[in-house]
């Protein structure tokens, strides 16, 4: 039972960790030397090293950001659900990648990176999109197609942008070299930032990918080329895709780093030391997150025609990231039972919330159409619809 | 073979009606179709028709392989290749890493070699990673060495818009590809057209694109018994009069075909005149005689596509008419229908105002039946 000063500071943090979800500024994990801090051991298996050192298993942590991971990750859970029911519903239409089970590898990420660090990744990207300070209605409105979504309506699942974030991307492969080009003008500009790429195991075989391999180790970019690896690429598995598949050496000449990606920490503790390699101008480092989606590869895949229902369970069962950190925080006693069944509600409360705010928004206006094919005041003099009479001036 | 079909739709021997089934599922359903539908002809989708052109054709020829993402082990992204695998096993129907200018590249190379690869995309979109491959390998090779190489490959997969798959996923490529002299160029409409098109495409020893049409998977249409047939190939080059008129002609390929029908059909119905709807079937080689020849009887032309407006199908038609003896015969300036010039929105009521439909078809008919030259 907590000392009752102790419950009311829970619920200020509580308050506190709801506001920051709500914000679309920086979501920052700078944890307070006042606020203890917790020194979680990860499990011995969690790193497999190519030409570089390991990361220490002893996670230095505050219970803030303990909470804060736990939240992001419950509510990224929650959003990618509810997006399910929104898309069935025909609500959502298109494509839609679900993220369902490789919430640790954007909450993780994101608690060792800065706000001016960037990222970049392909398709399955709504929980990249709220970490990156996409707001949950922004969100919700893009997918529903709405005139308040962060695209303004006009990109749908996959092109989703904000400061932080270069999308959202629906060309496999194609994200990569354009992550390398990122890295690139963080150097020009001397800034000290990092450049997190992050492609999948079905990318990883493609070309351009050891183009911008190539080229950020020869020009030695502050690139984290990350292979968020979840085993399958739509209906091919990994051994049927590629010839190897260690995706953290296959860099080469670039060293690399092999995570358990189920587990926020380990990811939090990967990344860490990631980005001290591309600061330390050590240039180029792949990183392979080992993750696992529980959905398909999108809505139209019912996920189960290439792998058994079994695999599935078992790695809910046994290696779920909400539920690991769960017992964390059980074990090492950050928080109770009971206040993360309250983490649990607000999470989903918010989520709900913001989905009926973004349904209740209208589509996008219809001048909306012609805009932003060209920047504002360098456009082409018109652009033409579907026959001579429709014509869009500028 | 047609005999040994009539009698197992008729007399239902069953032990016929099994091998039939064993040897060619798709061809079994559809007889079966017949019989429980009643309506006296058999209905195919676009997606098993395109299933049983590769079906046959990789029965008749041991060197045509299968090569794409997803298309054995998953049955095909869009289901068309369904079954294959399992029939022909993975030596013939090879499931790829997401490597589109390194497979196509390496589909090139075999057939140079000898082989005769139906290389997949699993839409056009994503074939840009490989269209070097396409143009400068494929295309014009048999030119650049003289004759003595050739390139006997189909290229195919998706092509167009879908439905809120937004603007990297929705482009149509007829106009590049029907640009590039080396290629051959088709799109099918409907079911019948499926087939011909993709059985005379793999026959054909250069190299062809198929521009297919998710959206048209799924829709079912009547296959003649002609079509029916392991032989029936359409002959690539050669539009199809779907529906014959007097007051004006509209030319449309792929979906655009369906709505050109419904615009005709409507507006016949409202006694505003009889519109001849040309199916090009063709991108490149141009049935342009087939055109010439209805524009001298009509007198009035709008073309209809769902790729962007400029440098389009449309453009070509009218720069080839404006070229010829055609041009003496028009009433009217020609007027193409087009997808709108921007990327492809997401939003449902801004997707809609993207692409050609047949309200926008029977608005510029009637407004073009309305202008005379020297009026």
């Amino acid at each position: 039972m907590l000392p009752i000063s102790r419950v009311r500071s829970l619920s200020t943090v509580t308050t506190r960790a709801t506001t920051t979800l709500q914000q679309t500024a920086t979501r920052s994990f700078a944890s307070s030397a006042v606020v203890p801090q917790f020194h979680i051991k990860l499990n011995p298996d969690s790193f497999h090293t190519y030409n570089c050192e390991t990361p220490s298993l002893e996670v230095e942590v505050s219970k803030k950001d303990l909470i804060d991971m736990y939240s992001s990750m419950a509510t990224i859970r929650r959003m990618e659900m509810t997006a399910d029911g929104l898309y069935k519903a025909k609500l959502i239409r298109g494509f839609c990648h679900l993220s369902t089970g490789q919430e640790a590898v954007s909450v993780g990420m994101e608690s060792a990176m800065t706000s001016n660090d960037k990222l970049i990744t392909a398709y399955r990207s709504h929980g990249f999109t709220y970490m990156r300070g996409g707001s949950l209605v922004s969100i919700f409105g893009e997918l529903l197609g709405r005139k308040n979504g962060i695209s303004k309506g006009k990109g749908g699942s996959m092109y989703m942008f904000t400061p932080r974030l270069q999308g959202g991307n629906g060309i496999v492969g194609a994200q990569v070299p354009v992550g390398a080009g990122l890295a690139f003008a963080q150097k020009y500009l001397g800034r000290k930032e990092t450049t997190f790429v992050i492609y999948g195991d079905g990318a990883a075989n493609q070309g351009q990918v050891f183009e911008s391999f190539n080229m950020a180790k020869l020009w030695e970019l502050p690139a984290v080329f990350v292979c968020e690896n979840n085993r399958y690429g739509m209906g091919t598995s990994a051994e049927r895709s590629s010839a190897s598949v260690d995706y953290f050496k296959r860099g080469d000449y670039i060293p690399g780093l092999r995570v358990d990606g189920m587990d926020v920490l380990a990811v939090h503790q990967a990344t860490k030391y990631a980005k001290e390699w591309t600061d330390a101008g050590r240039g180029p480092l792949v990183l392979e997150v080992e993750t696992y989606r529980y959905g398909g590869h999108s809505m139209s895949d019912p996920g189960t025609t290439y792998r058994t229902r079994e695999e599935i369970q078992k790695v809910r069962a046994k290696s779920d990231p909400i539920t690991g950190l769960k017992h964390s925080l059980l074990e090492y006693k950050a928080l109770t039972e009971e206040e993360i069944k309250d983490l649990d509600k607000t999470a989903r409360a918010t989520v709900d919330k913001e989905a009926e705010e973004a349904k209740a928004e209208p589509e996008p206006d219809m001048s909306e159409f012609s805009t932003s094919v060209y920047v504002k005041g360098h456009e082409v003099p018109f652009l033409r619809g579907r026959e001579p009479s429709e014509v869009y001036r500028f | 073979m047609s005999s040994i079909l009539k009698k197992a739709a008729v007399v239902s021997i069953p032990t016929v009606r099994q091998a039939l089934a064993r040897s060619n599922p798709v061809l079994a359903n559809a007889l079966l179709a017949k019989r429980q539908y009643s309506k006296g002809g058999v209905e195919m989708t676009v997606r098993d028709a395109l299933n049983s052109a590769l079906e046959e054709e990789m029965t008749a020829d041991e060197k045509i392989y299968l090569m794409g993402e997803e298309v054995g082990q998953y049955n095909g992204a869009y289901k068309v290749s369904k079954g294959l695998l399992d029939k022909f096993g993975p030596k013939r129907v090879i499931d790829t890493p997401i490597t589109e200018s390194g497979f196509c590249g390496l589909a090139v190379g075999s057939a140079f070699a000898g082989l005769k690869p139906v290389c997949e995309f699993m839409t056009w979109n994503f074939a840009m990673q490989a269209i070097d491959q396409i143009v400068n390998s494929a295309a014009k090779t048999h030119y650049m060495s003289g004759g003595n190489v050739t390139c006997p490959i189909t290229f195919r997969g998706p092509n167009g818009a879908a439905s809120g798959v937004a603007a990297q996923h929705s482009q149509c490529f007829a106009a590049w590809y029907g640009s590039v002299p080396g290629l051959k160029v088709v799109s099918p409409w409907n079911s019948e057209d499926a087939k011909g098109l993709l059985k005379a495409a793999i026959r054909d020893p250069n190299p062809v694109v198929v521009l297919e049409n998710e959206l048209m998977y799924g829709v079912s249409f009547p296959m003649s018994e002609a079509a029916l047939s392991k032989d029936f190939v359409i002959e690539i080059g050669k539009a199809k009069i779907e529906k014959e008129g007097s007051d004006i002609t509209i030319v449309a390929h792929s979906r655009s075909v369906g709505f050109a029908l419904e615009a005709a059909h409507l507006l016949e119905k409202e006694g505003i005149c009889k519109a001849e709807v040309i199916n090009l079937r063709s991108i490149r080689p141009l049935d342009i005689d087939t055109i010439i020849k209805s524009v001298k009887k009509t007198n009035r032309l709008v073309t209809v596509e769902g790729g962007w407006p400029q440098y389009g199908v449309g453009s070509e038609i009218c720069a080839q008419i404006m070229e010829s003896e055609a041009f003496d015969h028009l009433d009217a300036p020609v007027v193409r229908i087009t997808g709108a010039d921007i990327p492809t929105p997401y939003a449902q009521n801004l997707e809609t105002l993207a692409f050609p439909d047949t309200d926008v078809i029977s608005r510029v008919i009637k407004r073009t039946l309305n202008k005379k030259i020297g009026a």
